[in-house]
Order: C-alpha cells, then sequence, then structure tokens
C-alpha cells in the first residue's frame, strides 16, 4: 500500500510541480522576476491603504473649498481653491492659540528633557550597583499609558475649590504637589484647576512631558555611553582633564548623533503633543475658565467634530501646515546636526 | 627619571564567585628601571605586562607593593598627577578631534601655575608633531591617517607635557609588518632624542630584543628573567625563557647526563663538565650546529631551505621535542643538498640544559 501511496504521491506532486509551476507560474508569468515584489506585497498593500491613500486624499481634500465629509456624501461639489488654509491662518480664536501652544511646548521641553536626559544617562552609566534597577525605573513612563499618567498628574496637581476657599483653609482636596509647597513654608499653587492662570497650566504640561519623554531619551543616550571605548576616558583621566570638561569635550561630542536623533525626534513628537494635554486638562483642553492649551493635533482633531467642526477641508489643511512646520523644523535640525555631528 | 617597582603585586578577585579563586595577575615584582632607558615587558598573553604598566600608570592600583618614581612614592598618587604618557594598544585618539586638537589636548587641561599661554601651547604642539614627523597632518582627523600615523599622533599626545615617564602598551601590534620594522626604530629614535624613561609592553620577542636597553620576561604574573637582550638570549634561566626568545626558535630534545657526558638518545654529543647525572632537556640554538661528518648528533634531513646567506636545514630526530629540528649553517659550508641525513657536532655554548622536572637551568663549563 505504501508503495503504491508513495508512487502516486511522486507522480502527482512531480506533475503538478512540473505542469503548473515550472511551465507556468515561472516561465509564462516569469515568476523568478516577480519574486521580490510578491514577498513584499502585503506590507506594500496595507501601506496603501493606511498611508499612501490617506496622504493623497488628505492633499486632494485641503484644496476643496469648504470640502465636508457629509456633503460629499450627499454628492456636492467642491471647487479647487485655498479657502480652507486662509480659513486656517486667519482662524485667531483656535488655530493661532494653538500654534502658540504646541510652539512653546516644543521648544521648552525638548531641550529641557534633552539635557536632563542626557545628565541621567551620564550618571546612570557612571553608577554600577542598582544601574539596572535604576534604568527600569527610568523606563517606565514609557511603557504607562499617556491619558492614565495624565489623570495621575491632575490628582497630584489639584486643587478643589476656589482661592479663597484655600485662603481660609477650606479647599476639599489638595495635590501632593501643594502639600509638598506648604510643607517647605510656600504657599499652594492654583496648578490646574478653575481659575488658574495660562503658565501654571502651561508649567504642568511642561513638567509632565519633559518626563514623559525622559524615557526614551535616557534609553537611546545610555546605549550611546555605553558604546563609547572606556580608553578615551583612561586617556583623559591620565591628562588630568576636569569632569565638565571630559564631558563637554569628549562625551557629548561622541554622542552627537544620538543626541541629534532624540532632538529631532523630540521635535517631531512634539509637534504632535496631543494626548498629554487631553490626559490633564480633559477634552477641552483647557482649565475651568482658562485660556486654552489646546494643540495642532488637537485642533486638527477637533475640526472633524461632525456637529462642532469646521469640516475635513479645514483639518486637511491645518494638517498640511502642521506637515510643513515639521518638515522644516526638521530640515534645519539636519542641517545644523551635520554641522555639528561627530559620526 | 628611576623608575623602582617594590614586591608588586595585583590580585584580581574571582569572576567565579562560587568557586572563589583569585587571580593573581602581577606576584611580587621587583625591579629598578634605570633612568632614560628603554625597558620591554615581554611575555605570551595573560603573563601581566599589561597590568604592571597599567598599576606604573596609575589607572590600576597594586594589592600590595610599592611604585617609586626617583626618591617619589607614587603608589597612591592618582594617574594624572604622576607626571606619564601613555600611548593605548588602540591608541585612544579622539575621534572628533584634528591631530593639532588631539596633542592640544592634555596641555589644555592644566591648571594654576602649569597653564601655558596659547602660544606657547601650539609652540610645544608643532614641537611635538616635528619629533614624530607629523607636523604636515596637524589639520586632519584620526579617521584620515594611516594606522603608523595615528600611532605617532599617540605618541606625540602622550609627550607633549613632557611627562617624566612614557608607557606604551603594545604599541606595534596594530601594524603590518612593514611598518612595525619601522615604526620599532623610530620608537628608538624618539626614546633617545628625549631620553625619557620608557616602558612598552609586547609578546613580540623580536620587537622588544631589537629596541629595548633591557627585557623583563614574564609568565603568569611572575618575572622569569631579567636582563640585557643579548644576556637573555646567550644565557636563559629556564626553559621557558630559552624558548619564548629567539627566531627560529630554539630546538629543544630529551636527553640525559651520565659521567658527564650528554646523551641525546644512546649517543653521546656534547661533554659537559660539571653537570650532574640525571635526566635533562637540551636545547640548542638553531646556530649552534656545525655540519661535521664526524659529528655525532645524526638527524634525518626533510628538507634544505637555501636563504642566500645561510642555510637552513630542517630535519627531524626520534628525541626532539619538536616536530623538526631547524639549524642554521652558514651557506659557505655547502652542505649537500641531496643528503638524507645530516651529522651535526655542537657549539657548546649555544647549547643549554634544563632540569626535566623543573625546568631550570643546569650549568655546565664550557
Amino acid at each position: 500500500m505504501a508503495k503504491i501511496r508513495n508512487f502516486f504521491h511522486t507522480v502527482f506532486v512531480e506533475w503538478i510541480y512540473n505542469a503548473f509551476w515550472k511551465e507556468l507560474v515561472v516561465k509564462k508569468l516569469k515568476f523568478d522576476k516577480w519574486k521580490g515584489w510578491i514577498y513584499l506585497s502585503p506590507a506594500i498593500v496595507l501601506l496603501l491603504i493606511f498611508t499612501v491613500y490617506p496622504i493623497f486624499n488628505t492633499i486632494s481634500i485641503a484644496f476643496l473649498d469648504d470640502y465636508t465629509l457629509a456633503g460629499d456624501r450627499i454628492g456636492k461639489t467642491y471647487q479647487f481653491g485655498f479657502e480652507n488654509f486662509r480659513w486656517v491662518v486667519q482662524d485667531t480664536l483656535y488655530f493661532l492659540p494653538a500654534l502658540k501652544n504646541t510652539m512653546l511646548l516644543c521648544f521648552i521641553t525638548v531641550p529641557i528633557s534633552t539635557f536632563l536626559a542626557l545628565l541621567i544617562a551620564v550618571c546612570l552609566n557612571a553608577i554600577k550597583p542598582l544601574q539596572r534597577f535604576l534604568q527600569t525605573i527610568f523606563f517606565l513612563p514609557y511603557v504607562t499609558n499617556s491619558i492614565a499618567i495624565g489623570m495621575v498628574f491632575m490628582a497630584m496637581f489639584n486643587i478643589t475649590g476656589d482661592t479663597t476657599d484655600l485662603a481660609n483653609g477650606s479647599a476639599d482636596t489638595i495635590g501632593v504637589v501643594n502639600i509638598f509647597l506648604q510643607f517647605i513654608g510656600l504657599d499652594p499653587i492654583n496648578w490646574i484647576s478653575a481659575g488658574s492662570s495660562y503658565w501654571n497650566n502651561m508649567s504642568v504640561a511642561i513638567i509632565y512631558i519633559v518626563w514623559n519623554a525622559l524615557p526614551f531619551k535616557i534609553l537611546i543616550l545610555l546605549g550611546g555611553l555605553q558604546s563609547v571605548n572606556k580608553q578615551y576616558y583612561e586617556a583623559a583621566k591620565i591628562d588630568g582633564t576636569p569632569r565638565w570638561r571630559v564631558f563637554t569635550r569628549i562625551t557629548v561630542p561622541l554622542l552627537s548623533p544620538m543626541i541629534a536623533y532624540v532632538v529631532i525626534t523630540g521635535f517631531i513628537g512634539g509637534f504632535k503633543e496631543y494626548s498629554s494635554i487631553v490626559g490633564i486638562f480633559g477634552d477641552d483642553m483647557r482649565a475651568a475658565g482658562g485660556q486654552t492649551l489646546q494643540t495642532m493635533v488637537g485642533y486638527i482633531q477637533n475640526s472633524l467634530d461632525p456637529m462642532s467642526g469646521d469640516g475635513e477641508g479645514v483639518a486637511s489643511a491645518a494638517a498640511l501646515i502642521l506637515f510643513a512646520i515639521i518638515f522644516v523644523v526638521t530640515m534645519i535640525n539636519l542641517y545644523v546636526s551635520k554641522k555639528k555631528t561627530h559620526y | 627619571m628611576k623608575v623602582e617597582l617594590q614586591n608588586l603585586t595585583k590580585i584580581f578577585p574571582s569572576r567565579n564567585k562560587k568557586s572563589g579563586e583569585e587571580v593573581v595577575a602581577v606576584n611580587n615584582f621587583t625591579f629598578t628601571i634605570p633612568d632614560g632607558k628603554l625597558v620591554g615587558l615581554l611575555g605570551p598573553s595573560g603573563c601581566g605586562k599589561s597590568t604592571t604598566l597599567y598599576m606604573i600608570s596609575g589607572l590600576q592600583q597594586p594589592s600590595s607593593g610599592k611604585i617609586f618614581f626617583g626618591d617619589e612614592d607614587v603608589t597612591d598618587l592618582a594617574p594624572e598627577h604622576r607626571g606619564i604618557g601613555l600611548v593605548f594598544q588602540n591608541y585612544a585618539l579622539y575621534p572628533h578631534m584634528t591631530v593639532k586638537q588631539n596633542i592640544l589636548f592634555p596641555l589644555q587641561n592644566l591648571r594654576g601655575e602649569d597653564r601655558l599661554s596659547k602660544n606657547e601651547m601650539l609652540e610645544r604642539a608643532h614641537e611635538a608633531a616635528r619629533l614624530v614627523q607629523i607636523d604636515e597632518l596637524m589639520d586632519r582627523k584620526p579617521s584620515e591617517l594611516s594606522g603608523g600615523q595615528q600611532q605617532r599622533v599617540a605618541i606625540a599626545r602622550a609627550l607633549v607635557k613632557m611627562p617624566r615617564v612614557l608607557l606604551l602598551d603594545e604599541p606595534l601590534s596594530n601594524l603590518d609588518a612593514r611598518l612595525r620594522l619601522q615604526t620599532r626604530e623610530e620608537i628608538r629614535r624618539i626614546q633617545k632624542e628625549t631620553g625619557i624613561t620608557t616602558v612598552f609592553v609586547t609578546h613580540d620577542q623580536e620587537e622588544a630584543m631589537s629596541i629595548s636597553d633591557m627585557i623583563v620576561v614574564m609568565k603568569l604574573g611572575v618575572v622569569q628573567q631579567v636582563g640585557k637582550p643579548q644576556e637573555i638570549y646567550d644565557s636563559p634561566t629556564n626553559l621557558f625563557v630559552a624558548k619564548f626568545l629567539g627566531t627560529p626558535p630554539i630546538n629543544v630534545f630529551s636527553g640525559r647526563v651520565a659521567n658527564e657526558q650528554l646523551y641525546i638518545g644512546d649517543t653521546a654529543v656534547l661533554t659537559v663538565k660539571g653537570a650532574p647525572d640525571g635526566n635533562v632537556t637540551v636545547g640548542i640554538r638553531p646556530e649552534g650546529f656545525i655540519m661535521d661528518k664526524n659529528g655525532a648528533l645524526r638527524c634525518n634531513i626533510s628538507n634544505v631551505e637555501v636563504m642566500g646567506r645561510d642555510v637552513s636545514i630542517v630535519s627531524t630526530h626520534n628525541n626532539s621535542l619538536n616536530p623538526t629540528i631547524r639549524s642554521i649553517i652558514d651557506a659557505d659550508e655547502k652542505p649537500d643538498a641531496d643528503a638524507t641525513v645530516a651529522t651535526f657536532a655542537l657549539k657548546p655554548h649555544k647549547v643549554f640544559l634544563f632540569d626535566a622536572e623543573t625546568e631550570e637551568r643546569i650549568y655546565f663549563e664550557v
């Protein structure tokens, strides 16, 4: 029986292989030529659907005056034009504050977090005991949900009740930050509650974003530090180089490719800041009665709201403007880092 | 500057916590390096020569023992206060700085009254660069230099502070054969010109022999022999030193001494006056053989290599501890190229006897 089965198997499989695969697929359809493309096709199909098509669609929508998806669905036609862009840049009520907020957050948090990450990475690299443990601690924010962290921040900086309540000590709840301020003899600050000032709100956002951005930067910089040849430091030691000079003249230049990387990715991430603000201040992206802390992505998101939004055309135009800003800033970063970076 | 090492010992704690065995990298090393000399620390890898160098530099602390520079005890002194220049095996040039910046770097670290003006610094840097003949490469980056040029920059960087002692860790190991020959002469020249006491580490005996005033041969952390290169070559104190020095390496036979006659196999090959009876290991330098029709040592020739000036005869013998015996004969002796058996007489001062057990030298009257 086995022999017969083997025989059939051989005949059948070989026949299929020769007649179908070799003759048709390989020779007629020139499979070898297409092999690479066929292997790549799953990824390419996904990219086409979820990346390439949306990009082109966004660009085309942005140039259709006053486009909305709802209108498109009922067969309305739109004219080519720059109306959406004009609307966005003249939107002093929402877009310009969002642009200002995003810019401020970016240009304040990226330098601070990069510098802090560098210091922490150098310190972490210098200690032997507990290095792994501390590394894990510093990495925790990276794997924690940013909305959840935002809510914890909200609780930490919280004060319920208004300033008069605070003055006579009858505020209902008070966050740990203010408890600490009181403990060291300072007045509590209304960080994020009703009636808090713009810069108090901003400070909390900055602290949050810096802290949230640290782990990734520390990880990259620590990895860079650990691959630096120890002999550079031994050579520096023999020459009696002061610590600060070792840091500025040896460590930083040798780390410059990694520093450039975290700065560039930091700016790109910073311009897309959104969930942190929502995490702390909620959907409104503002403290009760305060100035808005809306970011560019927040603006785009709000424009998409079917009830109160300005429509998909405006959202697309804002997205393209955001893209242009990120593109320009990244180009500047690359240009500067090429001059300053040692590879 | 005279450098004195007293009972220097370095013990590394065990890597394996369970067994708890410590590693003695350098064991009770006592030695004085005379002022202005070039000393080579020579030994196979793991013999503790680099550890010794790093202890002199101060980058590693000795477990016990003392180090003196002149009369000053520097054992507990930090490396930067010892006044040393160290050239690393892979040079450790700062890759982001130009040659000039690399050489200037040690000077820019000086503080207080040692601080030089900018012009003085530049002058010193150029002086150091001229000494190692790289003054035309000052604006290049290390990656734009050849291995030999990088080596010179590293030496210039070490010399620019005018160190009391110059330390070189395997200075030639990253260079190709031709450059190695050239650079070792260069190191010798620079050392002679500056007169700085210099210690260098190498595992290449030829390198150590060719440029050192003195050699220290080490094995497993213990000093085997100290002396001038020629002295050590001519009179090794034990089998290890005899084997380690010399190219081609020494030929080793098992033999025995009876009635002041040295036997290799059943034939007496040499009279060894004063040597006690017993089993010995015999070392014969390649140049210790004389072609002699009546010679006592008969070997089967496997190959004759003609080198022009002299002839190298590769042969075998049952009592040889190496697979082949290599003897170097003056070409004028015109050895018969077709002969299958060579008979040798021996030059007594090229024959060393070692105790078969302890491998220590047994001396006899020549």
